[in-house]
């Protein structure tokens, strides 16, 4: 156990001395929030679907997440470069031990994370309707850093050189996002597009969130608790399969 | 202590270790000397669990690193040839870490970590980031952080690389007073030839992925005419210079270097 909260604590360590990431991350989901939310707002407002940062602020919410944890994981490749991944591996400590300890890092880092772009969504006017539901948001934003972290060590644990680190970003990252109905509502989709979207973990992340911080739902909260249990269970055991058999 | 039957890697079409095979008693100091490029890391990496033979067999205190993992790695500390530290974290939490992954009671963990960081003169940088020390202070720290825990075997990769004469006089001090005292099992591999002949009791030279030969220093002396082991090992491996295949980490480390002005 102890093994898994001192690579816990060196996830969090890295990410609070790394102050310049910590505000350069927090550029990308303020440019969506801002220029979205006052660019598309008057669109979205007219076509009668209610306030635009509204509706976007957990979808925000959710992508810091998603970057966030994802990254964490592909983080990998610098230790695997730069050799402290070696460190853990010859240590006498279970392969399961250590992989939980940096998944639950990078998650922990990517919910606190998430917590400064709520205050920052919080700046530009979004209001949750309930404020005694907060409890509830941060299960799943801890749900869903937990999915992608877990999804981010798999990743990392195959992963051999930044060439790599493109691709993911490019065909698996930016689709999860774009695909989960962050920007814009899953209703009314043709059938193409409504099957990649259900087939999207985040797309319930994103459900979960907008359901109880701006109150609009899609799908049922239980429907996303289960489904985002399943993602986190599988992503977690395919993280931990993949990391077990690393060779250096 | 150490078995190692006909052992095999292969790359590809490239045979990095071929058919090597030798044996390390208890208690024994047992230097791996050869060029660069002879498969002395890879049979390290085999050796401590990191990677998977192609075939052959080896027995680390009776038990097979490729299944026994585990059980393996609860019986050796290593010293990497290339670093393996946590650049943004202090010397301090480097060895506080490496601590607790190798079960050093909490009791001892503070004294003993002072007292080696006390030893390899890092006491004074100890809250310093480890990005900002030099090359021979991340090696003295690495070699500080390996005496940790007293393992059954060390394996030791060209740990002397880069250090200064002081240093490495404490470093063989050091280890052969674990091997004294302890029985540590001590598998090493160096290109300083006068440090394989000061502290192994036995020597195999291993080049193009085989062992050439093997022995104790005066033998291999012997077999070869030659008054010293550095001759001895030119008369064994020739005297052709070797170069090593650039891996993507070493790509990688490049661009690293181009887009941070850390060291």
């Amino acid at each position: 156990m102890s093994a898994i909260y001192i690579l816990w604590l060196r996830e969090l360590k890295r990410y609070i001395r790394s102050k310049a990431q910590i505000v350069a991350s927090l550029a990308q989901p303020l440019l969506y929030l801002v220029a979205l939310g006052f660019g598309f707002g008057p669109v979205f407002e007219k076509s009668g679907n209610g306030d635009y940062r509204q509706f976007i602020s957990p979808g925000i919410i959710c992508m810091s997440i998603l970057f966030t944890s994802v990254f964490s994981g592909i983080a990998m490749l610098w230790d695997r470069q730069f050799g402290f991944l070696k460190e853990t591996l010859v240590a006498p400590v279970p392969r399961i031990q250590i992989m939980l300890g940096r998944t639950l890092g990078g998650a922990t880092v990517a919910v606190i994370q998430a917590t400064l772009v709520f205050v920052a969504c919080l700046l530009v006017g979004f209001r949750p309707v309930h404020w005694g539901m907060i409890p509830l948001a941060y299960l799943f934003m801890m749900l869903i850093a937990l999915v992608f972290a877990a999804l981010g060590t798999a990743i990392g644990s195959v992963l051999q050189d930044m060439q790599g680190f493109q691709l993911i970003m490019n065909f698996l990252v930016l689709p999860i996002y774009f695909l989960s109905g962050a920007l814009y509502p899953l209703k009314n989709l043709k059938i193409g597009m409504k099957i990649v979207t259900r087939l999207d973990p985040l797309s319930y992340g994103v459900d979960a969130l907008r359901n109880i911080l701006s109150g609009i739902p899609n799908f049922h909260l239980a429907t996303d608790l289960a489904l985002l249990s399943g993602a986190a269970m599988l992503f977690l055991g395919l993280g931990a399969w993949l990391f077990s058999r690393i060779q250096l | 202590m150490i078995q190692v039957e006909n052992l095999v890697k292969k790359f590809g079409e490239f045979n990095a270790v071929k058919d090597v095979s030798f044996n390390v008693q208890k208690g024994e100091i047992f230097a791996f000397l050869g060029p660069n490029g002879a498969g002395k890391t890879t049979t390290i990496k085999m050796l401590t669990t990191l990677l998977n033979p192609t075939s052959g067999k080896i027995a680390l205190d009776g038990l097979d690193p490729s299944h026994e993992k585990h059980a393996v790695r609860q019986r050796f500390g290593i010293v990497f040839q290339d670093p393996s530290l946590d650049g943004e974290q202090t010397a301090y939490e480097n060895m506080e870490l490496h601590a607790v992954l190798y079960k050093v009671p909490r009791k001892v963990r503070s004294s003993r970590i002072e007292q080696l960081l006390k030893l390899f003169e890092l006491w004074d940088r100890r809250d310093d980031y480890v990005k900002t020390f030099s090359g021979g202070m991340k090696r003295r720290l690495e070699i500080a952080r390996a005496f940790l825990h007293t393992p059954k075997i060390l394996f030791l990769d060209e740990p002397t690389l880069g250090l200064d004469p002081q240093t490495r006089n404490q470093l063989w001090t050091h280890v052969k007073h674990l091997n004294e005292t302890e029985q540590v099992t001590v598998f090493l591999t160096t290109h300083y030839m006068d440090e394989a002949d000061r502290v192994a009791h036995r020597i195999a030279i291993i080049d193009h992925g085989g062992i050439v030969a093997q022995g104790t220093s005066q033998e291999l002396k012997q077999k070869t005419n030659s008054d010293s082991l550095e001759g001895a090992f030119l008369a064994l491996t020739g005297s052709t210079i070797r170069d090593e295949a650039a891996t993507s980490a070493d790509q990688l480390r490049q661009v690293a270097k181009m887009w941070s002005n850390r060291r």
